[in-house]
């Protein structure tokens, strides 16, 4: 469906003379092993929002035609299909961005005609199309390949040990080296869900790109934006410093550290409790919610069980303990000093603040 | 079964049928496939089956894990409501512990749930429904009733400021429309609370078994009820708004209650416990769940079956017949008794064991990843394919109907709930009474929905003032600590936002042994079982008639997709169906709606 818009001239001449990408389709497949959560997730961003993006609000983007299966005005079916179908024939009117939502199952590991999941049916059998089959004639052809959620980049939850489907992430489908068509690694944007606005950053990082206004976005070797996972959830954390003074939180009831009670943040690469979870508010060990791992490749075994203390976690916080200790104690002395006012302020007929009137140094 | 099986045979025409499938279908959460054949000569549907096709095997590779994991992991199976499953999992896992948490806690966690109702439904009804009565769909399917809607002023115009009906339908174009765009913000506002509370959305950071980690300053509750005060206007403004068009389309086009109409069967587990009362022990569970701030209730044909948790929970009844998994019968029971010494049946959830087998799909054999859950009626003894109105209708009706709630903002009459909102920025204090309806159907369904939106409000409301009333009478304890048991079982009763949800632990030398969840949509769009009964979605969407003006070449099928739409279908579950036999076709369809090669039919 399409309704009466307004004229957007971004979208005619986005580029202005870069040689970039006028007109981009963003094709969203959330029928991985996913829940979902990372499209719901991404409707939280206010900065930027997608509605802004779809109608043309951010300078210098490409005129964008967004297809998500949450968010689609069409009543599904092929009318919804008929752009992912054109595409995984190479026949797009469009470059497209690929975004790749949920765990990708195996399939090998099924005798016969089984399937772990489906997206639409095949044109000639009407047998249920796999989510492996759309990746296969997809990949190809597109221009950027954006893994959303921990189950897309790694795996998560739906690969954890014990799974009978035996999920895995995209890159470990397509091979790490996968490269689309305009030469760009998987974008890899983990998170159980993704935090909008990472999510909704990193998006529009790639459509300047895709303008040519603007380098690849920068990836670690994880294929994660470097700006966004390169510190830990302890480098931004507000209970860090009760860390450095060897204070720990003994159950869930107190505000301080919370690495005795299962928080992983000293060993985990995530922005949340420095950026909050929605326009600042929010986020985890920062507002009393253990760090679990979720943005990480090991995520979920590596950091169960979620509620105890982090294997290694003992040492450091033991060897920290008499260093903090003694900090604490020193602070808590000037703190009790610098609570004090100096003694000239007082009601009394004499000035005593040490003024003089013809004072030279 | 359904609503129209006794419709009169006489005065109908030589069926033309056609087959129509929308596949997947959209605006809605997971995967779904409807495939339906749509008789146009009697402007019916005969036949609707309905697909889905995920599993991932939560039940699975749960097994063996720490207990207290499962709330973390479960959030997970939803990404729209993963939080209810976290409550619901902590719930169980009280139980399971012998633990209770402090009354605070409980606020904390009900503030949540209660942010996350005025979020879902919100998003839901706004964004992703509304768009099947927007002016641009109704334009494309019902020109005539769109021409009326042009010349019908709307009764609350004083409310909502739009003039006519189709002023209305206008300001919820996808994307372009006023109120379609305020609800994107109102869902980003309502997601600001529940993040004060749970931490982040939708897989929630402070929730634990035992409590929560959420610090209780007094900012926290001032951030949360200076956002809620934010959001009346627009909630007072929503009811106002569905009633003038359910109204108003009842009106257009008589006859429409019959659309997505089945038997009342509906079923509420009960939201929000109240910490004076609840202390998670099965033995009370009659007692505390009656004390729910919405109460759990069986209704069928309009009558209160029963309202106790122990007979909910003993009748919970899980079925195959259509289904990709092996038998658990000859396996060992986990459980034989409750611990109120009951027996417990092989196909309880606590005893069932999930073994998958993916195999090819054949409708007329086994066709889906979902199994069948039932509520065993002793007093009949049938196996009753409840369904939940999509949530809100089952949860309003049970409220309405039990006459048990009656807070500061809420009363419930034993016919209507009455929810009054205090004063906010641009309108009055104002009272909304929702009065049980006489069917069962999609409009209601949908009504239904931003009365609970209310609702929601004013149970945020009461929570936010006892909390502040504990942290300003320093009573500030959020959790309590506790032992893992070597042994035992736990259940929690829960409303999801589209209805009821249950999840069953098995603990055994402090592991997980057994763990099932059985949220709402397995129930709504559960498929035919061992016994060949249909689940509700079939039952609402077969026998339908068709009031869309297009013919089959360009039909698009909106009187269905708002049926399914309406029981706010969440397929990550999984959920597959079939009914009927196959027929001979004349032809086959699938509706097209402007679609292309990718040009044109993204948004704007």
């Amino acid at each position: 469906m399409t309704t009466a818009s307004g004229t957007r001239h971004t979208s005619e001449h986005p580029a202005d003379g870069r040689g970039g990408i006028g007109e981009i389709d963003i094709l969203w497949i959330s029928e991985g092993m996913s829940c979902d959560g990372d499209t719901v997730s991404m409707t939280a961003a206010d900065q930027p929002a997608i509605e802004d993006v779809v109608q043309g609000l951010i300078p210098g983007l490409p005129k964008i035609n967004l297809y998500n299966k949450v968010l689609s005005p069409t009543l599904g079916g092929e009318e919804f299909l008929a752009p992912f179908r054109a595409a995984a024939r190479g026949a797009s009117q469009n470059p497209f961005i690929l975004v790749i939502e949920g765990s990708i199952p195996n399939q090998n590991i099924i005798e016969g005609d089984g399937y772990w999941t489906s997206f639409g049916n095949d044109e000639d059998t009407g047998e249920p199309l796999t989510l492996n089959w759309w990746l296969d004639h997809l990949t190809p052809h597109a221009w950027a390949v954006m893994a959303v959620g921990t189950c897309a980049t790694y795996g998560g939850i739906h690969a954890m040990a014990g799974n009978p489907t035996g999920s895995m992430g995209l890159a470990d489908y397509l091979g790490w080296d996968y490269t689309s068509q305009a030469g760009l690694p998987i974008v890899n944007l983990p998170g159980c869900p993704i935090q909008p606005e990472n999510f909704m950053e990193t998006l529009t990082w790639v459509l300047y790109h895709a303008a040519g206004a603007a380098p690849p976005p920068p990836l670690d070797d994880k294929l994660r934006p470097q700006w966004l996972f390169g510190k830990t959830v302890h480098e931004g954390c507000d209970r860090a410093a009760y860390y450095e003074q060897g204070d720990f939180a003994k159950d869930y009831n107190s505000p301080k550290c919370q690495v005795k009670v299962g928080c992983w943040g000293p060993v985990v690469n995530c922005n949340v409790p420095k950026r909050g979870w929605m326009a600042g508010i929010g986020g985890c060990p920062n507002v009393g919610g253990i760090c679990i791992g979720c943005t990480m490749p090991g995520f979920p075994d590596a950091f169960m069980p979620f509620m105890d203390e982090p294997t290694g976690g003992s040492l450091s916080a033991t060897l920290i303990r008499p260093y903090g200790a003694f900090i604490r104690r020193m602070r808590g002395i000037t703190n009790f000093a610098v609570n004090q006012e100096p003694k000239w302020r007082h009601n009394e007929p004499a000035l005593t603040s040490g003024y003089d009137p013809h004072w030279r140094s | 079964m359904t609503a129209t099986a006794d419709r009169a045979a006489a005065g109908r025409k030589t069926p033309q049928v056609v087959d129509m499938s929308w596949d997947p279908i959209t605006r809605i959460i997971g995967n779904l496939g409807i495939y339906t054949k749509v008789d146009f000569a009697n402007r019916e549907v005969t036949e609707c089956r309905s697909t889905s096709s995920l599993f991932r095997g939560y039940s699975v590779f749960m097994r063996g894990k720490d207990p207290r994991d499962a709330g973390f992991i479960t959030s997970r199976i939803c990404g729209i409501c993963g939080d209810n499953h976290t409550t619901c999992s902590n719930y169980a896992q009280q139980m399971a512990y012998g633990v209770k948490p402090p009354p605070l806690a409980e606020h904390i966690t009900n503030l949540g749930e209660a942010a996350e109702y005025l979020f879902d439904h919100t998003i839901f009804q706004d964004n992703l429904v509304f768009v099947d009565f927007c002016e641009a769909m109704v334009k494309a399917t019902n020109p005539g009733v769109l021409a009326k809607a042009e010349r019908t002023e709307a009764p609350h115009a004083h409310v909502h400021g739009y003039r006519t009906i189709a002023d209305l339908m206008r300001a919820f174009n996808p994307f372009e429309g006023a109120v379609y765009k305020e609800a994107l913000q109102v869902s980003r506002i309502t997601r600001e609370m529940f993040c004060l509370m749970e931490g982040r959305h939708v897989h929630p950071s402070t929730l634990y078994p035992g409590g929560v980690g959420t610090m209780p300053s007094p900012t926290t509750f001032t951030d949360y009820l200076s956002r809620l005060m934010r959001t009346l206007d627009f909630v007072k403004k929503s009811v106002s708004m569905n009633d003038d068009v359910f109204d108003f389309f009842y009106e257009a086009l008589p006859g429409y209650e019959e659309v997505g109409r089945r038997r009342i069967m509906l079923g509420c587990w009960g939201a929000w416990q109240d910490p004076q009362v609840c202390d998670y022990r099965y033995e009370n569970m009659n007692a505390w769940g009656k004390k729910m701030f919405v109460t759990p209730g069986i209704i069928v044909d309009g009558e209160l079956v029963t309202n106790n948790l122990v007979d909910i929970n003993l009748g919970m009844r899980i079925l195959l017949g259509s289904s990709y998994y092996e038998d658990w019968v000859n396996e060992e029971p986990f459980v034989t008794r409750d611990p109120l010494g009951n027996p417990v049946d092989m196909r309880h959830p606590w005893n069932q064991t999930t073994v998958p087998a993916p195999q090819k799909r054949d409708f007329e054999g086994n066709y889906s990843w979902v199994m069948s859950p039932r509520w065993y009626d002793s007093a009949s003894g049938q196996h009753l394919p409840l369904d939940t109105g999509g949530g809100p209708l089952a949860r309003l009706w049970s409220t309405a109907l039990n006459g048990l709630v009656e807070t500061p903002y809420i009363k419930a009459t034993g016919r209507s709930v009455r929810i009054s909102l205090p004063k906010s920025e641009k309108l009055p204090e104002m009272t909304f009474e929702w009065e049980i309806p006489k069917w069962s159907n999609t409009l209601e369904r949908d009504r239904a929905r931003p009365y609970f939106v209310a609702y929601s409000a004013a149970m945020a409301l009461q929570f936010a003032e006892q909390a502040l009333d504990l942290v300003r009478a320093g009573d500030t304890k959020i959790f309590n600590d506790y032992e893992l048991p070597e042994e035992g079982i736990g259940c929690g009763f829960h409303e999801a936002v589209r209805g009821v949800l249950s999840h069953h632990l098995v603990i055994k030398d402090k592991k997980i042994a057994n763990y099932h969840p059985y949220p709402p949509t397995p129930w709504n769009a559960s498929p035919r079982d061992i016994y060949g009964n249909p689940g509700p979605y079939e039952d609402a969407v077969q026998g339908q008639p068709i009031f869309e003006e297009n013919g089959p070449d360009d039909f698009k099928g909106i009187d269905i997709m708002r049926t399914v739409r309406s029981f706010d279908p969440c397929l990550p579950c999984g959920v597959h169906m079939y009914l009927g036999k196959g027929k001979e076709l004349q032809q086959t369809h699938s509706p097209m709606f402007g679609a292309s090669n990718g040009t044109g039919a993204g948004h704007g």
